[in-house]
């Protein structure tokens, strides 16, 4: 990584990486690219394999967000690694349902489900 | 909250000018009294719009413009949005919950606007949108 993440906080332990959202809302396209860009190089940079994405600041994303996420999954996958998410409002459930996101990413209520199922 | 409240905003087709305006019309709207949720589900909408606008209908180019207008009538909001590009048809947008489309960039804005809001049309040409959505205003 070519600098400190500033739009995501990154905690590591035991090989597992949670990366916590600092904005509140994933709208605008220029920190839509600076969350991407940090995402990717948790696997690029960092080697990360097994990550929590937790959502549990965030109120809304577009779908231009969501565009990044799904690439990032991809990344994890790439690398046989495992990606889940948690702490999604309702506002955020309601959205990955409209997409049917659902059904391509492990949802876990809270961030204690995730790193007891990842 | 008065009866009638219009705006209207002609922008470049820049990303970062769409962001400015939504948080005008956003503060607008919070100003005459909907609730966050309204305001949430309300801003989701518009951005996708403009995002759609902007980049697929006006392919990014800074020197075409885009233009938004609304009227908020009690609880009712509707809003227009026009680009300047060839336009589109809707039913051709591949639908994104497929799994062979979830690569694809497009269609996913779409459908939270359909989610989101009561009604959403384009015009024959595609490049008009409209959105409405009646709302609860805070008491």
């Amino acid at each position: 990584m070519a600098s400190a993440p500033t739009r995501i906080d990154i905690q590591q332990a035991e090989g597992i990486t949670v990366a916590t959202f600092k904005d509140r809302r994933l709208l605008d396209e220029v920190t839509i690219d600076l969350v991407g860009n940090e995402l990717y190089a948790l696997v690029d940079d960092l080697g990360c394999e097994k990550v929590i994405l937790n959502f549990s600041d965030v109120e809304y994303m577009s779908s231009s967000a969501l565009g990044k996420l799904i690439k990032f999954h991809k990344k994890i996958l790439s690398v046989a690694g495992s990606l889940r998410l948690c702490g999604l409002k309702p506002e955020l459930q309601k959205i990955f349902k409209v997409l049917a996101l659902h059904k391509v990413f492990k949802i876990d209520k809270s961030l204690e489900k995730s790193l007891k199922k990842i | 909250m008065s009866d009638t409240n219009q705006f209207g905003f002609t922008i470049q087709s820049e990303l970062a000018e769409s962001s400015r305006i939504q948080e005008e019309i956003i503060k607008l709207l919070r100003k005459l009294g909907f609730n966050d949720e309204d305001l949430a589900d309300l801003h989701i909408a518009i951005e996708e719009g403009l995002a759609n606008a902007i980049k697929h209908g006006n392919q990014l180019d800074a020197s075409k413009q885009v233009r938004i207008e609304g009227v908020i009538d009690g609880n009712r909001v509707m809003i227009e949005i026009e680009d300047e590009g060839n336009g589109f048809n809707p039913e051709d947008v591949p639908d994104p919950t497929l799994e062979e489309n979830l690569d694809k960039p497009s269609g996913r804005g779409i459908l939270l606007m359909r989610a989101f809001m009561d009604t959403i049309e384009y015009n024959d040409k595609g490049n008009r949108l409209r959105i409405e959505k009646s709302c609860a205003i805070q008491g």
